[in-house]
């Protein structure tokens, strides 16, 4: 018995010792992150409280003004404090605009996912590479192309007028619109593959389970199908929500620079506005809005799974 | 014979009366080159309250006979008639006709009690029928304690019955079961097949039953359809299935069976006299309908046969005895016939009998009374 206790303790030891060291495999992965992820992110915060320099960068001396200035805005005249509206505008519009391209993309995605989904397995390897051609575009030109389609002379007005639909071009360029149409159809990839991928693992019998348990289309799709993609659905709606949030490419082409987004305000800090703590300061405000976000969904989420059983 | 009256297709009649009946259904899959006649003039009816087998191997088409049926699949010629009623184009939501899936196909983000309401809540039935149907239901499989485990969170045989509650809990004029048992191991199946038995005479439901397993078949089904390649070879009972074989595919895929070539000396009203090459002349009784002329192949099962020393008379067949397996109940006993066929004899065993053969004697093979059947080839 003894000698048995021992020699299990024996392959016990060498097990744990072999846990212990084998944490030093992720260490490339780890020092990646540090380096790449966590390092700069420490910069940016750092930055948000000091102060500004007179002709951009930054002068090593510790203030909150950066802080104070993402809220609120001080009048350069007489001095009096007022909420700083633009900020929340353009806040405001991120999230909406953010929300509604989440909300297009996922109406075109899921039935494109479904469609390959659905397909023979030879064939939708060829769908899934005819949906990441875009990817091999450079985001500006992409953006341009589209530019291109809606602008008052674009594809869309010539067309309309052509045939005498309209007889003035439609305004689409420079609006919410414009910016809306650009990000679906850029991000639109980010929530096709997540979708596919969960779609592809659906067990199709279930589909038809339900269909012979007298569940018609809609009702075949509401109770079953989108229960179980769910967790692509979600997947599809974070991977396309939080970059549209601090887009700046998109919005500054298409939307002219009139129509602003969190990621142009930034942008603007770091550059004509020579301001970097602030910009840093608005970066770490957009993380918080993204971080916020996540941690509310998978609170639900483990709500939801704790409530089944 | 009985069963190809109903092959052939029946009076209006008949389509009225039975439970399911299908015409000439032929179903292709593919086109062009990849084209695969999966059912071919398929022809059946079956009566209500029945519990009907579709036997075969796997690709003979007795999977796409059920999902026509189901309404998953469409027949490409052919009618399905449900009491009398064309359903061969109806989505499988608006027939009376639930189905348990070889793979259960339970819905994994439902509980077992969610799992067997989802039909009774897609009829749109009111609240209170639908929870005393599911207590009916859990409590007929017995699954009473498990209502609100997840599916993913009971066992095979668990959810088998889960399955089949689901599909009754509707209460459908037909239940079809696909291959159902397969998964279950050996114990698990023979306590299934009586379950099942139950089920279906508690129910009063005609359940459809599809299996590669010839004795499942034998031992549960009131008739049985034998397929092969898209056709349905031979519809009857059990009993007329096994001793009345039509033809070679039949006698062979259901249980064990010798075939001996023999040549016809005369026919007369339901009678043949035969020469068997590796024997004597037999009598024989013909099926309905068939007037065998010239070579024709002969099947007499193991266990209709009889081993004979030489000395003790002829028999129907001589040969040398080969080989003697013991199994318990009953010795096998493997003779190489004249003509160099193997013929195998099955015969009982007593407590007290001790083995009278050896191997490599000379021995004779005689039949018990009608027990040759002429196939057709």
């Amino acid at each position: 018995m003894e000698n048995k206790a021992a020699g299990s303790n024996l392959v016990e030891d060498a097990q744990r010792k072999k846990t212990q060291k084998s944490w030093l495999l992720s260490t490339p992965a780890l020092l990646v992150l540090a380096s790449a992820a966590s390092g700069p992110l420490l910069i940016v915060l750092v930055y948000s409280f000091i102060s500004s320099g007179e002709y951009g960068g930054v002068v090593w001396k510790f203030s909150t003004d950066a802080w104070y200035n993402v809220v609120f805005h001080r009048d350069i005249f007489d001095g009096t404090l007022a909420l700083a509206d633009a900020h929340l505008i353009i806040l405001w519009r991120s999230i909406k605009l953010s929300f509604f391209t989440t909300v297009t993309t996922l109406a075109i995605g899921f039935p494109t996912a479904y469609f390959i989904a659905t397909r023979p397995r030879k064939t939708r390897n060829i769908w899934l590479f005819l949906i990441t051609i875009p990817f091999w575009t450079n985001l500006l030109i992409r953006t341009f192309a589209i530019l291109e389609v809606i602008r008052n002379e674009g594809l869309i007005n010539i067309g309309l007028q052509t045939f005498g639909v309209i007889d003035a071009p439609i305004q689409m360029l420079y609006t919410d619109f414009a910016i809306m149409v650009g990000m679906t159809y850029v991000y639109l990839p980010l929530m096709v593959l997540p979708l596919y991928a969960s779609m592809e693992r659906l067990d199709f019998n279930l589909v038809e389970a339900a269909y012979d348990l007298y569940a018609t289309r809609n009702k075949v799709l509401r109770r079953v199908i989108i229960p179980l993609v769910k967790p692509g659905i979600i997947a599809g709606s974070i991977l396309v929500f939080i970059p549209s949030l601090g887009a700046f490419v998109t919005p500054r082409v298409l939307g002219g620079g009139k129509k602003m987004m969190l990621g142009n305000l930034i942008e603007l800090q770091f550059g004509a506005g020579r301001n970097w703590p602030l910009g840093a300061a608005l970066s770490i405000t957009l993380l918080s809005i993204v971080m916020i976000a996540l941690l509310i969904y998978v609170r639900t989420t483990q709500r939801n799974s704790d409530g089944l059983q | 014979m009985d069963e190809r009256l109903e092959i052939a297709p029946a009076e209006s009649d008949k389509s009225l009366e039975a439970a399911i009946y299908a015409e000439r259904v032929t179903k292709v899959f593919g086109v062009g080159k990849d084209k695969v006649l999966a059912l071919h003039d398929v022809s059946v009816a079956i009566e209500k309250n029945e519990f009907f087998t579709l036997l075969g191997p796997s690709g003979c088409g007795k999977t796409t006979l059920l999902r026509l049926i189901a309404g998953f699949d469409h027949p490409t010629e052919g009618l399905i008639m449900l009491h009398g009623q064309d359903i061969s184009h109806l989505p499988p939501y608006q027939r009376s006709i639930n189905t348990v899936f070889q793979s259960y196909a339970l819905f994994p983000h439902m509980t077992v009690a969610q799992n067997i309401s989802f039909g009774l809540e897609m009829l749109g039935k009111p609240k209170g029928q639908i929870k005393e149907t599911v207590g009916k239901m859990l409590a007929l499989v017995k699954m009473e304690d498990l209502r609100n485990r997840r599916t993913d969170q009971i066992s095979g045989g668990q959810q088998q019955r889960v399955a089949l509650a689901r599909a009754l809990a509707p209460q459908p004029q037909v239940l079809l079961l696909d291959e159902p048992l397969a998964a279950l191991d050996y114990k698990l199946r023979k306590e299934m097949q009586i379950e099942l038995k139950r089920l279906q005479h508690e129910t009063g439901i005609t359940f459809i039953f599809v299996t590669h397993d010839q004795e499942e078949a034998l031992t549960m089904s009131d008739r049985i359809a034998v397929m092969d390649a898209g056709r349905i070879l031979q519809i009857g009972t059990p009993r007329q299935i096994y001793n009345h074989p039509i033809e070679r595919f039949v006698a062979d895929f259901i249980g064990s069976t010798n075939f001996l070539s023999a040549e016809v000396l005369s026919t007369g009203d339901r009678q043949a006299r035969l020469k068997l090459s590796a024997g004597e002349e037999v009598s024989v009784e013909l099926p309905d309908g068939m007037v065998p002329s010239g070579r024709v192949t002969a099947a007499v099962r193991p266990e209709y046969s009889q081993l004979m020393a030489e000395s003790g008379g002829k028999g129907d067949l001589q040969g040398v005895l080969e080989n003697i397996v013991y199994f318990g109940t009953d010795t096998h006993y493997y003779i190489r016939l004249a003509d160099e066929t193997m013929f195998v004899t099955r015969s009982q065993n007593q407590r007290e009998d001790t083995e009278t053969f050896k191997v490599g004697q000379s021995v004779g093979v005689a039949f018990k009374p009608n027990s040759v059947q002429v196939l057709r080839d």
